[in-house]
């Protein structure tokens, strides 16, 4: 370690100020703060003091994602080798096949909007942060393992130009930049994200050349008369499996119990707001249950799921934890959390429930609450600033009083 | 509930700016400012709200073949005036812009001099009379026309001030140069109507 920082100092002058390589100032200070803790302070103000700085938090996030993306790729194996003939779902071959499939996703990912990075920040003159690592890992583990490279590589493109360099980098964006760019491509690739697609085959020569099934909210989702929960069991999607993540989907969006890992760390941390996981998780939650209380001659089939099922279905539980707490486009403040969190949970189940177009409402609940949050922040403020105003109001009255 | 799910799907799926992309001139223009959005978004839902019932009663009762039946004169009953629409339409929603900006000058002299030109402009503003000519394609009630017309208002009212929340707040972004003002609101339209674009598929 010694040694490389002494070679990247080395270098330094090449990079600063009048030095030959200065255009690519920002890739030197990317290997410096990346590999290094360098011991510089902030440049700009405003100036507040504390341990906890863009790289330690973005890591942080990292970290915290890491159970959730090993379970995905050991998952993806998984499905892959249960569906395709002639493969055995040992664990070795599980991983094996995993990594294959999940792989080159994160690959392209991390290349395409590495270089996108790069490029506007030497153009534009700013640092590359740890921020980008997030996005980059974020946004392949959202998609189905199915996915072309080519249309994630223009994903992370979108999202990356579009979602956030446009408006000058991380801190400044106003969408969560990894679901800007997969709500792009489900947009212009809609067949891709069907929700009956979910996992690589292997070409017709081999056994089978095709193999589709429903996700479980696909099939929740088409019943209209009977029990749901009838309907699922029948297509083996059980409570527990859907808990622990055995089961198809976008890649890493299966486990629960790894999200909640994924949100002790980030909760534990002080890293991800507390508050807009449990408003959303509780308000999804609590008003299905409600919802499970109508009586069945007035209800659906979809009204009647047991509440508890909701929450191991589909993406919502990891999509509130590691997308819709994004600081930077989640609202700001406290009240705004809540505010935020509560209409996160409506929305989504108002998707499951009157969407069958999509039936995967969370991503795009969470990108119609960023665009949102901006405004639930303002009406926060406003309101403490008029509370403030009629409580120096009173005080004066009551001074004159007295 | 059919006039509900009319409202909700007039809102969201069917937003009269990020669906069909009208009223774009005051959309881009006017939302510098939460209160001015606010402001011009009630106004556009308040003509909308008026002029769309109106004219369909203009409509049911002048110009549709065979609307002046009541009359009973033969010659007026078998009169087919609907060539006549566009131009009624635009009459009756210019005298009810009129009749708002009088009240807000009496009533709200703030609120009329932050809106400026833009109230004048509702006049011209796609969106009222996109209303309208949609109440008469879609052949609506009078009812449903009543319910469309303030949630398309709606619709717009939300779509703006929701934007405007968004541009204050990328107000301390580092836009480039050349997208700065104008051009970042572009495509903050066309990332909003991305968003959107999720309820195009909900049923109630």
């Amino acid at each position: 370690m010694k040694f490389m920082l002494n070679h990247l100092h080395k270098q330094k002058h090449l990079f600063e100020p009048g030095g030959k390589l200065a255009w690519l100032y920002p890739l030197y200070e990317a290997q410096e703060t990346f590999l290094f803790t360098p011991a510089d302070t902030a440049t700009s103000a405003p100036h507040v003091r504390d341990g906890l700085d863009l790289k330690r938090l973005m890591i942080t996030v990292i970290i915290a994602l890491i159970p959730s993306t090993l379970f995905a790729i050991y998952n993806a194996g998984l499905q892959f080798n249960t569906i395709n003939l002639g493969f055995e779902p040992t664990v070795m071959n599980n991983w094996k096949e995993g990594l294959a499939i999940v792989m080159p996703l994160i690959l392209v990912s991390y290349i395409v909007g590495g270089l996108t990075e790069v490029v506007f920040a030497i153009i534009r003159k700013h640092d590359i942060n740890e921020g980008f690592l997030v996005t980059g890992l974020l946004f392949p583990i959202t998609l189905p393992p199915t996915l072309p490279l080519w249309q994630a590589a223009l994903g992370i493109f979108v999202g990356v130009v579009i979602g956030k360099e446009i408006f000058g980098g991380t801190g400044f964006n106003v969408l969560n930049p990894a679901l800007t760019g997969r709500a792009f491509i489900l947009f212009c690739f809609p067949v891709n994200f069907s929700g009956d697609v979910y996992t690589k085959i292997v070409d017709s020569t081999n056994v089978i050349d095709g193999w589709t099934g429903g996700t479980s909210l696909s099939i929740a989702g088409a019943i209209t008369e009977g029990s749901v929960v009838e309907a699922l069991h029948a297509e083996g999607f059980t409570w527990a499996p859907m808990f622990w993540g055995f089961m198809g989907g976008s890649i890493a969006e299966t486990s629960v119990f790894f999200s909640i890992i994924g949100a002790i760390i980030l909760i534990g941390t002080g890293v991800a707001s507390w508050r807009i996981m449990v408003s959303a998780i509780g308000t999804m939650l609590g008003v299905a249950a409600l919802l499970n209380l109508i009586p069945e001659a007035h209800s659906t089939p979809y009204l009647q799921l047991p509440f508890y099922y909701h929450l191991v279905m589909g993406s919502f539980v990891w999509g509130v934890v590691y997308m819709a707490t994004d600081p930077v486009s989640s609202a700001a403040s406290t009240p705004g959390k809540w505010i935020y969190g509560v209409s996160l949970g409506l929305l989504v189940l108002t998707h499951r429930i009157a969407n069958p177009a999509f039936t995967e409402g969370t991503l795009l609940a969470i990108l119609f609450m960023n665009v949102m949050s901006p405004l639930i922040d303002h009406y926060v403020v406003q309101a403490h600033v008029r509370k403030r105003q009629t409580d120096i109001q009173a005080r004066r009255l009551s001074y004159a009083a007295s | 509930m059919d006039y509900i799910s009319l409202a909700v799907e007039t809102i969201f799926i069917n937003n009269i700016v990020l669906a069909y992309f009208l009223g774009m001139c005051s959309f881009l223009a006017c939302s510098k400012k939460i209160e001015t959005a606010t402001g011009l978004g009630l106004a556009v839902m308040f003509v909308l709200g008026i002029t769309a019932p109106f004219n369909w009663l203009v409509k049911e009762f002048f110009l549709r073949p065979g609307a002046m039946s009541w009359t009973g004169i033969e010659t007026l009953a078998g009169l087919d005036l609907s060539f006549l629409n566009l131009i009624c339409f635009i009459a009756v929603i210019a005298s009810t812009v009129q009749l708002v900006e009088m009240v807000l000058d009496k009533y709200f002299p703030r609120l009329y001099t932050s809106l400026g030109i833009f109230l004048p402009l509702i006049t011209v503003n796609c969106s009222i009379l996109g209303g309208s000519l949609f109440m008469v394609e879609r052949d609506y009630t009078f009812l449903e026309t009543s319910v469309y017309g303030i949630s398309a208002g709606g619709g717009f009212a939300l779509a703006i001030v929701a934007l405007s929340g968004i541009r204050k707040k990328i107000r301390y972004s580092r836009i480039p140069e050349g997208l700065q003002g104008l051009g970042m609101t572009m495509i903050l339209t066309g990332l909003m109507s991305l968003v959107f674009a999720a309820f195009s598929g909900i049923s109630l």
